[in-house]
């Protein structure tokens, strides 16, 4: 056994214990460690998506529409037509649109003039809107009704249980999910099974989830046994 | 036999027990067999039928959060993409994950060359590191990859990387592996990317999305698929490695098992209750 002589491994250690203190009752050291995290996380990642988006994104590209000169080796850009002659994939001077819709969304901190952010999240609603619902239509409602629709009799016997069952699972949890009509007679045994269906599901995901969370606690496990206390 | 005593147990008494059926694994394993089931199998033989020398996209979409189930997949496809001579581009589109990506891929890459395998930053691999933007991203690779990311993870221009003189686009790509914690993640390169620029594609995920991605395995819009730390598990066994997935499956079986004990004696004394109550 090696003990850690990193002082940053000796901090995420106490603060993991910190965390976990809770598990016996909520205290001091679990309430600062929470807001140790809160405000660090916060600052962590403004400073991060303004080195990794804004400059790269931003400023760089516009610094080398207008100046023509590359903004960390300040070598000159050798390029035809002036800061607004764009192409896919060189936006040039164009980028202060998105830029000034970008600070437009500030204006919320102004109640007299917050109207004006309504502008940048119309685009960003309108691009994200229209990107999904194109994607799901493609990636989902297509691709997916198609692989539903299995041959009944497959090459062996259990792949024909397997789609028989797939099948009347399908069909069962979707008549669940119809509301037109009271779930009674054949539609109610129906609707039943297609419930059946669906708790199986659910016992998966939460089976899944349980695994997940699980693992997450093992993380922390193996980081104070093996990168903190050196009990590899 | 009496159980109504558990329902005004102390929940501590439960994490004390979870916390002792994990740690004590992790000190002294016991070797719960592993098998490989058939979406991890999948998945390693997808990769393993790319063809030598092909350029790949792996995308790892996590954050710390995720790093006990996705770095050792990370890690073991990262190895075998390395030893089939693919080259790989590897992008992110979770803010928090560029560094830990970055320090997972470049560690693995040094311990194959401590092993005396010549692999090179820029020409066998390159790290595009963190772009904003989620699906937008995704589509806008598809007009250019150096259009999405006119510089990588360390700052140097895309186009003087002489591994990415010859991407182009998702045309350049043999396959996407995609690593995902979440959104944006495997569903949206399926959305965006699979069913549109039809890029072959497998996932490893973490356990608590693996459910909503298996319909798209079963479609064959996956290849293949590793769902949480099992899968990354069953993957480096398929792979004869040992890492920090396969060490922790021990804790995971027991605190599982304990937690479905829990459920089932949770019902019982629910179930008894019922029916002694008039």
């Amino acid at each position: 056994m090696t003990l850690s002589h990193d002082f940053g491994t000796w901090v995420a250690a106490l603060l993991t214990l910190c965390i976990f203190s809770f598990l016996y009752k909520d205290n001091p050291l679990y309430k600062f460690a929470e807001h140790l995290f809160v405000g660090v996380s916060a600052g962590y990642y403004i400073v991060l998506n303004f080195w990794t988006v804004v400059v790269p994104n931003l400023y760089d590209p516009l610094y080398r529409a207008f100046t023509r000169h590359d903004p960390i080796t300040h070598a000159v850009v050798e390029r035809t037509g002036g800061p607004f002659a764009g192409s896919v994939g060189d936006y040039r001077g164009w980028f202060l649109i998105p830029g000034l819709l970008g600070l437009l969304l500030f204006t919320r901190l102004v109640r007299r003039v917050d109207w004006l952010s309504r502008w940048s999240l119309a685009v960003i609603i309108g691009v994200y809107a229209g990107l999904k619902t194109t994607g799901f239509a493609q990636g989902d409602l297509v691709a997916q009704a198609q692989a539903s629709l299995q041959p009944l009799w497959g090459h062996d016997f259990w792949t024909s249980v397997n789609a028989i069952l797939f099948t009347i699972g399908l069909l069962t949890s979707l008549l669940f999910f119809f509301y037109s009509r009271e779930h009674k007679g054949s539609l109610g045994i129906a609707a039943r099974t297609g419930i059946v269906f669906l708790m199986v599901s659910f016992g998966a995901g939460y089976g899944y989830t349980v695994m997940s969370r699980l693992s997450l606690l093992i993380g922390r496990f193996q980081f104070l046994l093996n990168d903190w206390l050196g009990m590899k | 036999m009496n159980l109504s005593w558990l329902e005004k147990l102390d929940r501590r008494w439960l994490f004390l027990i979870v916390g002792v059926l994990v740690m004590g694994p992790l000190l002294r394993p016991i070797g719960v067999p592993l098998g490989s089931s058939k979406p991890v199998k999948q998945f390693h033989d997808a990769i393993a039928a790319i063809p030598e020398g092909a350029i790949v996209l792996m995308s790892c979409d996590y954050d710390p959060g995720g790093k006990p189930e996705l770095v050792p997949m990370t890690r073991t496809a990262f190895r075998q993409l390395m030893e089939r001579h693919c080259r790989v581009v590897i992008t992110c589109l979770w803010t928090g994950g560029s560094g830990l990506v970055d320090e997972t891929i470049e560690g693995m890459a040094q311990e194959m060359r401590a092993e005396g395998k010549d692999i090179v930053y820029g020409r066998d691999y390159v790290d595009l590191g963190y772009k904003a933007g989620y699906e937008a991203v995704m589509v806008l690779m598809g007009k250019g990859i150096a259009n999405a990311f006119p510089q990588d993870q360390r700052a140097n221009a895309t186009s003087s990387l002489p591994l990415m003189r010859e991407v182009r686009d998702y045309s350049s790509f043999a396959m996407l592996v995609n690593i995902s914690a979440g959104y944006p993640g495997t569903k949206e390169w399926v959305q965006q990317v699979n069913s549109r620029f039809h890029l072959p594609m497998v996932s490893g995920c973490t356990a608590v999305s693996a459910p909503e991605y298996y319909p798209y395995l079963q479609s064959g819009q996956l290849r293949g698929l590793l769902g949480g730390m099992a899968g990354a598990a069953e993957y480096e066994k398929l792979r004869g490695e040992k890492g920090s997935a396969t060490k922790g499956m021990d804790a995971q079986s027991l605190a599982h098992a304990f937690v479905a004990l829990c459920i089932v004696l949770g019902n019982v004394v629910q179930w008894t209750k019922r029916r002694t109550t008039p």
